[in-house]
């Protein structure tokens, strides 16, 4: 299939390859940042490639994952109100908060959607205007400017029933975090594609410049993951860390300006609790006072105070790579994509239901 | 089994669906049939070997590019008899119809269920019609049971895979799930993605004119390609090796998948079957498929293996995977 293809070519595959054994000298390990990194480097059998001195870690970039037991009782709290309809993306249905999921309120009544996009989301509003629709706003760089642009339509058309939990998360911040936390060696990241094409490359510079640490933007066919290790590998070996656009098809160091100007007027920048990381300073979003009308948190006030993590899994450790999946106590027996513990076993591109569906024989 | 309710997952044909056969309805019917858990029980009767199953349909959206809810549920127990070698012969047909429901539309469901049983070569010879009050159904569920008759000589089954064996499909997968989902959500593609729903009795036919050594038989319906293969591979005490660059997947469908974070392996078919037959009978088999107008573009994709016991794929740059059940429902990406 063209454009497609081109990138999963086998003989260039063997000829990056070849390329990565000559350069690498030294034990590294590269984190990507991104879930769907995760679950592309899986599907196509790039860890059982590469020579043993690379390991791949997974990092935080799972929006499902990283959200906090306390969004999700809000979220139930709002979807088992009256006349309320909780749009949400489908991987959020089945992880588990405090004492339910959204999976379970769905069962017992709950009107509970699952949409594709914010737009789904405003017109399921426009169609129940006596109903008061809230879209649970997840996600990264690469979702918020299309749920502000919702909210910036809905302002224009005079709507009063949309409303929008914002659990929105920055990503440099979270990498910054990774570096500072003892207990995690990162020596190269491999940058998220979707979210570069959105902030660019210039957000990330502060980690080679601050922590000698070498960034490079990927793609996500096999030959773009493998063409950014090689250039991470090269950077590593010649000691000169700089940030690296390995996925120029898409992404510009400026990133998206229309994009980033619409997160700007309706959204401000607020510390953030992630799962397993804690308070993160300066790595969420929340509404701008101009738009405060439209956050669910105000217009619907419920209190989940009593928010409680599960006890004894190890996703938090998992996010941050200082845990492997295997590692936890629930992988595999108890916590199954099925049954999930916790919400990296949920998510399609959580690191736990990856290692499951496809980890092993590598 | 956790929970005090049914979930979706409960009926998605995953582990899940598993999980309540085996705790519920295994333990209250439990009988040498229907512990075999294949997809129709084989029973005997006065000499006569005989195969039974049947199946509910509750599609939405009712009509799909390819098809609607009739053809699906001639087509559908139509291909659970085949795949045990049976000739279908006789099926039911029960209807639960909403309030409301226009006469025009099940006309038409009507129409496809009659031409569809046509081409198979079967007679509808019982029915049941029941209408609920609006709202306590979504429009037209059926359900369909089937009748057929098995030869003396057939042996097929899910446990019969045995190493060095090959595995056939008999086309492109992929095409029911994604033809569905456009539908349902509105998505148009530049080229039209239509359902493979299809009766496969007389693809069965040709292959056993062939051979009658077909090892095993099995129709990737839900959880696609990937989840039968684990099913063939966990009956037969074997596992199974396949290429990801032979399995054919139409480039619309690609498109589709990628675009809506779908993986085409655990994607519905309706008109498509996976053989598994012994090495020296595969390429005969396979001319044999590609005569007929549901394996035109049938595949050898890879074989059975003896160890380790699990379904993997060699990917098309080269490394090697683990392909698992389904686990959970199909979702889409949110990132």
């Amino acid at each position: 299939m063209k454009y497609l293809d081109e990138y999963r070519d086998p003989e260039l595959a063997k000829k990056l390859i070849a390329s990565i054994k000559a350069t690498s000298r030294r034990e590294v390990r590269l984190t990507e940042v991104c879930g769907t990194h995760t679950v592309a480097i899986f599907r196509s059998g790039i860890r059982g490639m590469l020579p043993e001195n690379i390991s791949l870690l997974s990092g935080p970039g799972c929006p499902v994952c990283v959200t906090p037991n306390e969004d999700i009782d809000t979220a139930i709290a709002i979807a088992r109100q009256e006349d309320t309809i909780l749009a949400t993306f489908g991987d959020m249905i089945k992880v588990p908060g405090s004492r339910s999921s959204l999976e379970i309120e769905r069962a017992e009544g709950a009107d509970i959607r699952v949409v594709y996009s914010s737009l789904d989301a405003l017109e399921i509003a426009r169609q129940n205007p006596r109903k008061k629709v809230m879209l649970f706003g997840i996600g990264f760089e690469t979702t918020s400017p299309t749920i502000a642009s919702a909210v910036l339509s809905a302002e224009s058309e005079n709507m009063d029933n949309f409303f929008v939990l914002v659990s929105h998360k920055l990503i440099p911040p979270a990498m910054k975090a990774l570096l500072d936390a003892e207990d995690v060696r990162i020596d190269g990241f491999l940058c998220p594609g979707h979210v570069s094409a959105i902030i660019g490359s210039r957000p990330y510079e502060f980690i080679p410049e601050d922590y000698g640490v070498p960034c490079v933007i990927v793609g996500f066919e096999p030959l773009d993951i493998l063409h950014s290790i090689l250039m991470a590998i090269r950077q590593l070996e010649s000691g000169n860390a700089r940030v690296e656009i390995g996925y120029r098809r898409a992404v510009r160091p400026e990133g998206n300006i229309t994009a980033l100007k619409i997160l700007e007027q309706v959204f401000e920048i607020c510390d953030a609790p992630w799962r397993g990381l804690g308070l993160i300073p300066r790595s969420g979003l929340r509404f701008r006072k101009e738009y405060g009308r439209f956050d669910a948190r105000s217009a619907f006030g419920v209190d989940v105070s009593a928010s409680s993590e599960p006890e004894g899994c190890l996703c938090g450790e998992i996010l941050r790579g200082a845990k492997m999946p295997p590692d936890c106590q629930f992988y595999g027996e108890a916590c199954t994509p099925d049954n999930p513990i916790g919400p990296c076993m949920v998510s399609s591109e959580g690191t736990c239901a990856a290692y499951f569906r496809y980890g092993g024989f590598v | 089994m956790r929970g005090d309710r049914v979930l979706l997952s409960h009926g998605s044909g995953s582990k899940a669906s598993h999980e309540l056969v085996a705790e519920l309805f295994l333990p209250a019917f439990s009988n040498p049939y229907l512990d075999q858990l294949n997809d129709q029980a084989v029973l005997e009767a006065d000499g006569l070997r005989l195969a039974y199953t049947t199946d509910s349909y509750v599609v939405d959206p009712i009509f799909f590019p390819g098809g609607d809810i009739g053809k699906l549920a001639v087509c559908g127990t139509v291909n659970d008899l085949a795949m045990s070698g049976a000739t279908p012969l006789y099926l039911s047909a029960g209807f639960i119809i909403e309030e409301g429901f226009p006469i025009d539309k099940l006309r038409t469901v009507i129409g496809s269920m009659k031409q569809a049983a046509e081409e198979a070569n079967v007679k509808i010879v019982a029915g049941d019609t029941k209408v609920v009050g609006k709202g306590n159904a979504d429009e037209l569920f059926i359900n369909t049971s089937g009748i057929g008759i098995i030869s003396k000589d057939i042996d097929i089954s899910g446990s019969g895979a045995k190493a060095g064996d090959k595995v056939i499909i008999s086309g492109s997968i992929g095409d029911h799930g994604i033809a569905v989902l456009s539908r349902r959500e509105g998505l148009e593609f530049d080229v039209p993605i239509v359902s493979d729903c299809a009766p496969l009795n007389a693809l069965v036919a040709d292959m056993l004119s062939v051979t009658r050594n077909i090892h095993c038989l099995r129709d990737p319906t839900r959880g696609g390609l990937a989840t039968i293969l684990n099913e063939l591979a966990s009956q037969s005490n074997a596992g199974i090796l396949i290429e990801e660059t032979k399995i054919p997947v139409k480039d619309a469908i690609k498109g589709a998948c990628e675009l809506l974070g779908y993986d085409p392996l655990y994607v519905a078919n309706e008109g498509k079957l996976v053989a598994i037959v012994p090495a020296e009978d595969a390429s005969q088999v396979l001319a044999k498929m590609r005569e007929n107008k549901y394996g035109r573009d049938a595949e050898i994709i890879g074989e059975v293996i003896a160890e380790p016991r699990r379904v993997l794929l060699k990917t098309a740059i080269g490394g090697t995977r683990i392909v698992d059940m389904l686990a959970g429902e199909l979702l889409p990406r949110i990132c």
